[in-house]
C-alpha cells in the first residue's frame, strides 16, 4: 500500500531546495564574512593580532566605544521604555507624530545626522561661539561621541517595545489600579515584568548598534588616535594605513562583543524558558 | 448606604456612551445591568470602578461621593471579561497582590496573607492550583481565580463584566449559582453586566435594562417581566 503523505508537507525535492537556499544564504552572508574577520585578523598568528589588540590607540578605542555605549544605552533605555509605556498605555494629542519621530533616526542617513550636530554645535553653529566662550567641547569629544550615539539609538528600545506593549492592551494595568496598585507598583510588578523580555532584546541590540555605529560618530569625532577613536573608526583608520591583521584584530573585538551579546540572550533565554513560554502563552 | 447613580453621561470623541444613566440599588444588592451591545452597560461598570472618567453626573456609594475617589482607593473588586489576571505570576501571587501592594502601614504580614490567599482559593475551590500559571488554567479556573483576586481586597463593591461571557452553556449555569452564593457570603453590592437576559433573572436582584446610554427601568426581575415600562423593554423581553 502506497504510504500516505500529510496533506501539510511539500514535496521532498522542494524541501531540499529551499533549504539548500537558506543555508547557501546565511552561510554567504553571514557565517562567512564572521568567519573571515576571525581568519584575517590571526593571519600571522596569534602574536600580531594580540600586539594589535594591545596597542596604546586600540587600548583607548575599545575603552571609548564600551564608554560611549555605557552612556548611551541606558539613556536610550529609559527614553525607550518611557515613550513606549506613554504611547501604548495612554490615548493623547501628537501621538502619531511622536512615533514618527522616534523612527526619525532610522530614516535619516547617520552622516546627516552627524551633520546636524556640526550645525549645531560647530564653531559656526548655533551654539558654537557660546561653547567656545565657556570652552565646553563637544564636538571632536566624548560628548559629541555619545550625542552621535544617542541619536542613532534612539529608536531600538521603543520600536521593540511598542508593538509588544500595544499588543498587550491596558487590562493588566487596570486590574492592579483597581486592586489599590499606584502608578508606580502597577509600572514596577505589572507593565514591567511584562516586557522584560522584548526590552532585554531592545536593549542588546541597542548596544550592538551603539558599539558598532559608524557614520554618524564619524563626522563628529575628529578621528583622533587614541582620543577620540572609536572601534569601528580605528579599524577604518588602521585598515586605510594598511595595517590590515591591526584592522582585523580590532574588528574581531567588536565582533566578539556582538558573539557575546547573542550568547548572552541564548543563555537567559534557555535559563529562563519555562516563565518564557508562560508569558507568551495565553 | 445604599447606590445612587444620577444622570451619569459619558462621551468618546463624539460619540454619547451613556446619556444620562440613573439607577438606585439598596446595600447589598446584586444588580445586572441588561442590554444590547452598545448600550453602555460596560461604560458605566468601568466608571463606577474608576476606569473611566464620568463626563457629568454623580454616584453615592456607602455615604462616600464616589466619583471623587481615585480608582485605586474605591476597593471596587473588578472582574474583567478577559479576566486580565496577570499572566506572569502564579495563581497564589495573582490573589495576593491586592494585598501586598498595600502602604506599609495597612499591608498585613506575610503569613496573615499566605492564610488570606489559602482561605479564598479554598473559597473560589482551588486549592491545589495556588502554584500554577494563569496560562496553565481552563478558562472557568482563571475566571474563579480573578474572582479571588477582586474578593481579596474586601471590596466595597463587586464589578463584574460579562463574567460568564467566555464560558460554555453548563460552566455558565454552575459559576452564577456560585458566584451568588460568593457575593451573600461576602455581603458586598455587586454590579454585573450581561447581554443575557436568562443570566440576569436568574440571580440578580435588580434588573436594570439599558439602551443607548440610558437605563430604561430597573426593577426585580419579576417586576420587570410582569410590567416592561416601555416599548424597548417589552421588545428586548421578548427575544
Amino acid at each position: 500500500m502506497k504510504k500516505l503523505r500529510k496533506p501539510t508537507e511539500d514535496p521532498l525535492l522542494l524541501k531540499l531546495l529551499l533549504g539548500a537556499i537558506a543555508i547557501a544564504f546565511v552561510g554567504l552572508f553571514l557565517v562567512l564574512p564572521l568567519a573571515v574577520v576571525f581568519q584575517e585578523a590571526l593571519a600571522k598568528g596569534l602574536g600580531p593580532a594580540l600586539t594589535a589588540i594591545s596597542d596604546e590607540d586600540s587600548v583607548a578605542a575599545i575603552r571609548l566605544s564600551l564608554t560611549a555605549a555605557a552612556i548611551a544605552v541606558p539613556l536610550n533605555t529609559v527614553f525607550g521604555v518611557c515613550a513606549a509605556w506613554a504611547i501604548a498605555k495612554f490615548d493623547f494629542p501628537g501621538k502619531t507624530f511622536l512615533v514618527t519621530l522616534i523612527d526619525l533616526p532610522f530614516s535619516v542617513s547617520p552622516v546627516v545626522a552627524g551633520l546636524i550636530y556640526v550645525l549645531v554645535f560647530g564653531a559656526q553653529g548655533w551654539f558654537g561661539p557660546y561653547l567656545l566662550d565657556h570652552d565646553i567641547h563637544i564636538l571632536f569629544a566624548l560628548p559629541g561621541i555619545v550625542l552621535a550615539t544617542v541619536f542613532v539609538t534612539f529608536p531600538f528600545v521603543a520600536r521593540e517595545l511598542i508593538p509588544l506593549m500595544v499588543d498587550q492592551g491596558r487590562d493588566e494595568e487596570e486590574a492592579a489600579v483597581s486592586l489599590g496598585a499606584s502608578g508606580f507598583q502597577t509600572f514596577c510588578r505589572v507593565t514591567l515584568p511584562n516586557i522584560k523580555w522584548g526590552l532585554l532584546y531592545g536593549v542588546l541590540l541597542c548596544n550592538a548598534r551603539a558599539l558598532g555605529e559608524f557614520g554618524a560618530v564619524s563626522v563628529l569625532s575628529g578621528h583622533i588616535r587614541g582620543l577620540t577613536n572609536t572601534m569601528p573608526l580605528h579599524v577604518q583608520l588602521l585598515y586605510d594605513n594598511y595595517d590590515y591583521v591591526g584592522a582585523f584584530a580590532v574588528a574581531a573585538i567588536l565582533a566578539m562583543l556582538a558573539l557575546v551579546t547573542l550568547a548572552l540572550k541564548t543563555l537567559l533565554e534557555w535559563r529562563y524558558a519555562d516563565e518564557l513560554a508562560a508569558s507568551h502563552r495565553h | 448606604m445604599s447606590l445612587v447613580i444620577d444622570s451619569v453621561t459619558k462621551k468618546f470623541q463624539r460619540f454619547p456612551a451613556l446619556n444620562g444613566a440613573s439607577l438606585t440599588a439598596p446595600q447589598g444588592a446584586f444588580v445586572a445591568l441588561l442590554g444590547p451591545s452598545g448600550s453602555g452597560k460596560t461604560t458605566l461598570l468601568r466608571i463606577l470602578g474608576g476606569l473611566e472618567q464620568a463626563d457629568s453626573g454623580s454616584v453615592r456609594f456607602a455615604d462616600l461621593n464616589w466619583l471623587d475617589m481615585p480608582a485605586r482607593e474605591r476597593k471596587a473588586g473588578f472582574v474583567f471579561q478577559q479576566y486580565a489576571l496577570f499572566k506572569h505570576m502564579t495563581v497564589a501571587k495573582n490573589v495576593a497582590f491586592g494585598l501586598e501592594v498595600r502602604p506599609r502601614g495597612e499591608r498585613p504580614p506575610a503569613a496573615e496573607i499566605k492564610r488570606r490567599v489559602e482561605e479564598l482559593l479554598d473559597l473560589v475551590q482551588l486549592n491545589d492550583l495556588g502554584r500554577r500559571y494563569p496560562s496553565q488554567l481552563s478558562g472557568g479556573q482563571r475566571q474563579r481565580v480573578a474572582l479571588a483576586r477582586a474578593l481579596a481586597i474586601e471590596p466595597r463593591m463587586l464589578l463584574l463584566d460579562e463574567p460568564f461571557g467566555a464560558l460554555d452553556a453548563k460552566v455558565r449555569k454552575e459559576l452564577r449559582i456560585w458566584l451568588r452564593h460568593i457575593h451573600d457570603k461576602a455581603g458586598v453590592t455587586s454590579v454585573f453586566v450581561t447581554h443575557d437576559q436568562e443570566e440576569a433573572f436568574a440571580v440578580a436582584d435588580l434588573v436594570a435594562v439599558m439602551n443607548k446610554g440610558r437605563i430604561e427601568q430597573v426593577g426585580t426581575p419579576a417586576d420587570v417581566r410582569r410590567d416592561p415600562r416601555t416599548a424597548f423593554v417589552s421588545e428586548f423581553l421578548s427575544v
